[in-house]
């Protein structure tokens, strides 16, 4: 049975008394001992969000801090290179951090002073999210704790690194698979033992409803200021418009398509295909996976026939992850976005690619969204106009590249 | 007709002693030494709570996480889970025995064949950590149904309206949440304040049996005995874990550990 979405409601809110969408996917799958805390999370955040001065303290903090609005460009060589489509580029790894992750931890340090907590904790894969919580964490004067998987810690150090110039403790986390899922957890678990001092900020739209929420509300900055450019570039809102996004956690997407959400836009999203020759792919929508409970919300989820959340290999920490956010099953569902993956391979040719003709240079997360834009670009017509959510830059990915690749360059 | 959780509260209730209530994993370290172990400690033990292991546990500490890899990692699935539990009836028909899980292998195989396969195999109630009120009440009315107890979880961030609305749905049976911590934490709370809140739990419904969890251990046992019941979970995986390490029989270990503790709140 096919979803619907219903037009002029923020799609945070198209859930039902049970924090669900479409029926099927979010809500609080959480323990007992954070019921109040996500409670009180939940009417601070709806008292907020419609409180003038709130808003006017986030915008500030977005213009004059994260720096908005970030730049969208035409990549004029690399239509002219592949011949099809127009393609043009959102660069919100020009914010402050370099990537979309400073608006939820923005967001989410402006509530935990809100709230009177001094302690504020967070996940990271990439490294991102945990470098823009710490970095917003030191700004407003929060005492700050990142957890990251071992996994990750040596595969991102320039984000580690960051981290811990920021002041923030990084807290390893060896479990499992030491990746992403396992951080995700042990902050969770770190939550529930200390969530009368501390504001947990999880790091994308997953997670219990209320972050899913606050999360996808706070990035949806990036398609406030893409619709006002959209439409000063073309006059209106192109007709046969793409919006392609790599989709992990799914933080990035939805802001990047949130105000979209009623126009005409091809909403498409890219999720990590791992190596060409593996099966661990971190693609819960493309390779329908059932619905399960990750962290607090039913979603696709890659998982055995038992229920055992699966392992997942992408050379992409930050898409590393084996759920996706319930908004993205939703939209899948009511089929207003599609859902596509790449390898491993095709997003570092993209990343070499664009990296050689354009003066941006994605990191290996959006690189899968310009290797499907390289794909589609010349089987369609000039009147085509394709967008891509340039969110990270590849700076963080250069130990990587340069073990995969032989040499970085930027 | 009265479920054997109540009967073993007011066997406790006679013996003017609180239920000492055991966590072990199911499948830790094995399916054999799991049953042995369940074997040997139901001796002192008035109910067994029995976890399901599954991989992304997010309130588990440490030891009880260890516990649930061995067993992960010996292939445990939960059909074993329900073997164990039949196999230790067999021999314990009237111990009760509670599952212990997170919600997602119910997900998976449907919370009706869930149901069946718990009855069938002699399960007496089942605690999901994290299917809160009032998400679960469809699911807890369908344990009521199959005459299955459905255990829900009070903390100390529960409000006293939550907690009055907790407790009139409840069953036989209420778990008290010591501190916020995740399992197997050090009880950083004092036994005094523990017991204040309990005691609050207990005045809005004298009648229910009302258990304490988490920070439980040889050393902090005595000074909450006048609680109806205590859980100890993480102390006997630690326990686990050490004698495996060790090189010695985890059962015969366990049964020491658990007759230790039970004499010290006799």
């Amino acid at each position: 049975m096919s979803l619907k979405i219903r037009k002029g409601v923020p799609l945070i809110d198209q859930h039902d008394k049970n924090f669900m969408y479409g029926g099927k996917f979010g809500g609080n799958f959480i323990p007992e001992t954070l019921k109040k805390p996500i409670d009180d999370l939940t009417k601070l955040f709806s008292k907020l969000r419609v409180d003038k001065k709130f808003l006017r303290e986030r915008d500030y903090y977005f213009k004059n801090y994260v720096g908005a609005p970030t730049p969208f460009i035409k990549l004029e060589n690399l239509t002219e290179h592949l011949g099809g489509a127009q393609i043009y580029a959102k660069v919100v790894s020009e914010a402050n951090g370099g990537a979309h992750k400073i608006y939820n931890a923005t967001v989410h340090c402006l509530i935990a002073k809100k709230a009177g907590k001094k302690f504020i904790i967070g996940d990271t894969g990439a490294g991102y999210a945990g470098k823009m919580l710490s970095m917003a964490a030191k700004k407003f004067g929060l005492k700050c704790k990142i957890f990251m998987g071992a996994k990750d810690i040596k595969r991102q150090r320039p984000n580690v690194e960051a981290i811990k110039k920021n002041g923030a403790t990084i807290v390893p986390v060896t479990s499992g698979s030491q990746t992403l899922v396992d951080a995700v957890s042990e902050c969770m678990r770190y939550w529930v033992a200390n969530n009368d001092t501390t504001n947990l900020c999880v790091g994308s739209t997953v997670g219990p409803n209320i972050f899913v929420k606050i999360c996808a509300w706070s990035t949806a900055q990036i398609s406030r200021e893409l619709i006002k450019q959209v439409k000063d570039e073309f006059g209106k809102i192109p007709k046969k418009m793409k919006l392609l996004n790599c989709v992990g956690g799914g933080s990035s997407a939805m802001g990047f398509w949130n105000e979209f959400m009623d126009t005409d836009a091809e909403l498409i999203g890219i999720e990590a295909g791992g190596p060409k020759k593996s099966k661990l792919h971190a693609a819960p929508l493309t390779n329908d996976s059932k619905i399960g409970i990750l962290h607090g919300a039913a979603q696709y989820v890659i998982q055995d026939k038992e229920g055992q959340i699966g392992t997942t290999e992408s050379i992409s920490a930050g898409l590393d992850y084996p759920g996706i956010s319930p908004l993205h099953c939703f939209l899948k569902d009511a089929k207003r976005a599609k859902y596509t993956t790449a390898s491993d391979e095709d997003a570092l040719k993209a990343y070499q690619i664009v990296s050689r003709l354009e003066n941006i240079s994605p990191s290996l997360e959006p690189s899968h969204a310009f290797a499907e834009a390289i794909k589609i670009a010349p089987n369609l017509k000039s009147s085509d106009i394709i967008i891509v959510n340039s969110c990270g830059d590849s700076l963080k990915d250069k130990d990587i590249i340069k073990k995969k690749l032989g040499t970085y360059t930027r | 007709m009265k479920s054997k959780i109540a009967l073993a509260f007011q066997k406790c209730k006679r013996e003017k002693r609180p239920a000492l209530i055991t966590y072990t994993v199911a499948g830790d370290n094995n399916i054999q030494n799991s049953i042995k172990i369940m074997n040997a400690i139901s001796r002192y033990a008035d109910i067994l709570e029995l976890g399901f292991p599954h991989n992304t546990p997010i309130a588990d500490g440490g030891q009880i996480q260890s516990s649930t890899h061995r067993a992960l990692k010996n292939g445990i699935k939960l059909n074993n889970v329900f073997q164990i539990v039949k196999k230790f009836k067999k021999n314990n028909p009237n111990k009760p025995v509670i599952l212990m899980g997170y919600y997602n292998l119910i997900y998976q195989i449907g919370e009706k064949k869930f149901l069946i396969n718990c009855k069938k195999s002699g399960v007496d109630g089942c605690i999901v950590v994290d299917y809160p009120f009032p998400e679960n009440k469809n699911f807890a009315e369908k344990c009521r149904k199959k005459s299955i107890n459905f255990i829900q979880l009070i903390s100390p961030t529960t409000s006293k309206d939550r907690m009055r609305k907790i407790i009139r749905i409840s069953h036989d049976m209420v778990y008290y949440i010591s501190m916020l911590s995740t399992t197997g934490g050090k009880l950083k709370v004092s036994a005094k304040k523990i017991l204040q809140n309990y005691n609050k739990i207990r005045r809005i419904n004298p009648k229910k049996n009302v258990v304490i969890g988490f920070g439980i251990t040889d050393k902090t046992i005595v000074a909450l005995k006048s609680a109806q019941g205590l859980v100890c979970g993480s102390f006997l995986c630690k326990t686990i874990s050490n004698s495996l390490k060790m090189g010695h029989n985890p059962a015969e270990k366990l049964s020491k550990v658990v007759y230790n503790l039970k004499n010290k709140i006799l």
